[in-house]
């Protein structure tokens, strides 16, 4: 599986969304993403690509797009 | 990028004297003119307030203000229906009527950094393994989320691995407590919990059966209001001196907060003082004439913040009692306003309190 495809798995898992509608529009507010999913959805990344974010990265990842930007910090490529 | 954000550059408790209070007396005036455009019943208030509708409030203690109980009574929020993302819920006991804010996408991303702003300045960025004093089912209802829920969502964020200790019983879950325990045995901890709930069902149920787990290496932050510990007996120092005395806790910070101003919190410090974050300011008023106290008297506390994007939350005169101690000088090192809280309004000068304010003046215009 590639980075992509594990990123889109961790965010179908957490948001209980179908992997087709993942993409770099998806953001913080629409669809299932709200405050409580985030917290699913963070620990998701984290299990899929085995890093640990910081706090400012948490808070940071308001969308699918800025969720890639932030794990390239974690040497996780696309 | 949101004007507001602009807040979040500043290292967190470094506004200072005259430098903060033009900022956010700009900011302020920005956002009531903004709030009164945008809210009919807001609109109407300051009409009959006679408040200037220039709008270029020169300090912050010029800034109108509403009571938090009209969030209470009346429909309030400066956005369509559609573009609400949740309702924030107050948790009022049965009987008492229910405070409904509601919440943009805009609003609730700045709360998150607010907080975060906050949070991190006292227990860095890592975020630590945590220990939840509440049960799972308190963030549940996805589409309004109740005051309490929106605490522990908020401040997971700072966490990770987190463990509910209760059941939907409020039991401890103390067999998967201390497993939790010793699998982090290494690490610092961030345990979190409301003030009463903390000593309820985690102080006082570790204690009934005979748990001294050393927690020397947590950080305790609790919230919600000291009145069911007052009744107790249980002050803020009581509190402490348990918490360290059992379990080894050294690191324990109260805040201060309201539904209506999620993400505007006042922490405790080390020298137990409560403190106003860069992007937010308390004035205490006398609870009869309104006209703003000196340094030291206890009165109302208003509470001033930048936050409230989608309703006309940014400065809110509460029904808590306070005094404010200091301005930019507490021995801890952080800038701002600190101040204590002493409870709540009496009830007879509270229904002076809003009803004579704006309530009133709202019924009138229907």
């Amino acid at each position: 599986m590639t980075n992509l495809d594990k990123l889109i798995k961790a965010f179908s898992d957490a948001l209980e969304l179908e992997p087709e509608l993942i993409n770099d529009e998806l953001s913080y507010g629409t669809e299932s993403w709200d405050s409580i999913a985030h917290l699913a959805l963070v620990a998701s990344i984290e299990m899929e690509f085995d890093i640990m974010l910081s706090s400012e990265d948490v808070i940071d990842m308001s969308s699918f797009k800025k969720a890639k930007e932030i794990l390239t910090k974690y040497d996780v490529g696309f | 990028m949101n004007p507001a954000e602009q807040y979040f550059d500043f290292k967190q408790y470094t506004l200072a004297g005259s430098e903060k209070e033009k900022l956010l007396a700009k900011e302020l005036s920005g956002l009531t003119r903004f709030h009164f455009e945008n809210c009919t019943p807001y609109k109407n208030i300051l009409h009959n307030l006679k408040v200037n509708e220039e709008f270029d409030f020169s300090a912050v203690e010029e800034i109108p203000f509403i009571p938090v109980r009209l969030f209470k009574t009346q429909k309030i929020q400066s956005i369509p229906d559609g573009e609400v993302l949740k309702y924030l819920t107050s948790s009022g006991t049965t009987g008492q009527q229910v405070a409904r804010i509601a919440l943009n996408k805009e609003t609730s991303l700045l709360q998150v950094k607010a907080l975060a702003s906050i949070i991190t300045s006292y227990i860095g960025t890592k975020r630590l393994p945590m220990i939840i004093i509440d049960s799972e089912a308190t963030i549940k209802n996805k589409a309004s989320l109740s005051a309490r829920g929106a605490g522990l969502v908020g401040l997971s964020n700072f966490g990770r691995n987190h463990f509910f200790a209760l059941d939907e019983n409020m039991k401890l879950k103390a067999g998967e407590l201390m497993d939790f325990l010793n699998k982090y045995k290494e690490e610092t901890l961030l345990i979190f919990g409301f003030t009463f709930m903390v000593w309820q069902y985690f102080y006082k149920r570790l204690n009934e059966l005979n748990l001294k787990p050393d927690l020397g290496r947590a950080v305790l932050i609790h919230s919600g209001g000291w009145k069911k510990l007052e009744e107790q007996a249980v002050s803020n120092e009581a509190f402490k001196r348990g918490l360290l005395d059992n379990f080894n806790i050294k690191s324990v910070y109260n805040f201060y907060g309201m539904v209506e101003q999620v993400g505007s919190i006042f922490m405790e410090c080390e020298k137990e003082y409560l403190h106003t974050p860069n992007f937010a300011e308390i004035i205490i008023r006398d609870f009869n004439t309104w006209e703003i106290l000196p340094r030291g008297e206890t009165g109302v506390i208003q509470t001033l913040s930048i936050l409230p994007r989608s309703y006309p939350g940014h400065s809110l005169l509460t029904e808590d009692l306070g005094t404010i101690v200091g301005k930019d000088n507490c021995g801890c090192g952080r800038k701002g306003t600190y101040f204590l809280v002493s409870g709540r309004v009496p009830k007879a000068e509270l229904r002076g309190c809003s009803d004579t304010h704006a309530e009133s003046v709202m019924m009138k215009e229907g």
